[in-house]
């Protein structure tokens, strides 16, 4: 398999096998110490984010905060 | 001139382990720009800002996260659950806010009608059980029902916040009498939470003797945020002065200011 598909933010993605986590916020360009990560509905700590691989299928939230009352 | 109050303004607010530096709590949403927002609340004086849990959206910049404006070094960050419907999605969006790492706290909304945005109190009760049995400190949104307001204290909540009336309504106090009872039943902070429209809501609300309030709409849409802000932080101080001086009695028939002997005849 030369990619893999997944969801982010409910939009379909595709990474090259053997990404992680911390390597798709890379190429978001998104500072993991601003962004909390969710993969199949389990946070992921910032430590944790370069030891997850994604695999095919997988479903990852990015969130932040924003303003709100 | 200007005057400082130096009357004894009596103890901070203190809700579970953080003594808050203004009795005002303060949201960052539907402010014009964020310019606005930053200038709106330092003039509040505020320190707790409440923040929403929301997806990065991917097609634009960072410029819309809230950390980016506000020095969490400065404020203090209380993370919301607004939007959610269920108590699972309540859940779901405390743990995310808590594991951007600044507090255990969470204002645990959750909504039971789209119209009203009034609380669901079932849901909201089975939330603030399994937050606070996961360690959060519970700031619960809820109706000003005092059987509720009950539930969530022996539910472990470290504050109740009791409407006014409606999110974003502005319509200020619609029940002084039920805020009242809240506060003289329950052992925790009551932050009296949504509704208030202008200072001499939050300073009648402040009056009934609660212990804080959370506004937004009334700061960030005012034609003019900042002043806005600085008048609440004063009502409210001035509100907890007030409650605290003790009012005069309300009589039907007047009572001369002036002697009423030693007039001439």
């Amino acid at each position: 398999m030369n990619e893999i598909h997944v969801t982010v933010n409910g939009r379909a993605r595709h990474a090259p096998p053997g990404t992680s986590l911390l390597g798709l916020l890379e190429e978001l360009e998104l500072d993991p110490r601003t962004v909390v990560v969710e993969l199949n509905r389990q946070i992921v700590r910032r430590p944790q984010l370069e030891d997850h691989t994604m695999r095919d299928g997988d479903e990852v939230e990015l969130v932040h905060f924003v303003g709100g009352g | 001139m200007t005057t400082t109050v130096s009357a004894p303004a009596g103890h901070p607010l203190t809700i579970a382990n953080h003594t808050f530096r203004s009795r005002l709590m303060v949201g960052t949403g539907k402010y014009a720009d964020n310019a606005t927002m930053v200038r709106a609340i330092e003039a509040s004086g505020a320190e707790a800002v409440t923040v929403a849990v929301r997806r990065v959206d991917l097609d634009r910049s960072q410029e819309e996260a809230i950390l980016h404006h506000l020095d969490p070094r400065q404020y203090f960050l209380l993370a919301n659950t607004a939007g959610c419907y269920t108590a699972a999605d309540a859940i779901r969006y405390a743990r995310l806010a808590r594991e951007a790492g600044f507090n255990e706290f969470i204002k645990l909304e959750v909504i039971g009608d789209e119209e009203t945005l009034l609380p669901d109190v079932d849901g909201l009760l089975e939330a603030s059980k399994a937050l606070v049995s996961d360690g959060f400190q519970v700031l619960a949104y809820t109706n000003d029902d005092l059987v509720t307001a009950l539930r969530l204290e022996d539910a472990g909540c470290a504050a109740v916040m009791p409407l006014a009336s409606p999110i974003g309504s502005g319509l200020g106090l619609t029940n002084p009498y039920t805020i009242r009872t809240i506060k003289r039943r329950l052992s925790v902070p009551i932050i009296v939470d949504a509704g208030v429209g202008t200072a001499s809501d939050a300073c009648i609300t402040m009056e009934q003797g609660v212990d804080g309030i959370l506004m937004n709409t009334a700061i960030a849409q005012a034609d003019n945020p900042e002043t806005m802000g600085r008048a609440m932080g004063l009502a409210v101080e001035s509100g907890r002065l007030a409650y605290l001086a003790g009012r005069m009695p309300r009589r039907q028939i007047a009572v001369p200011s002036s002697p009423a002997h030693g007039m001439l005849d």
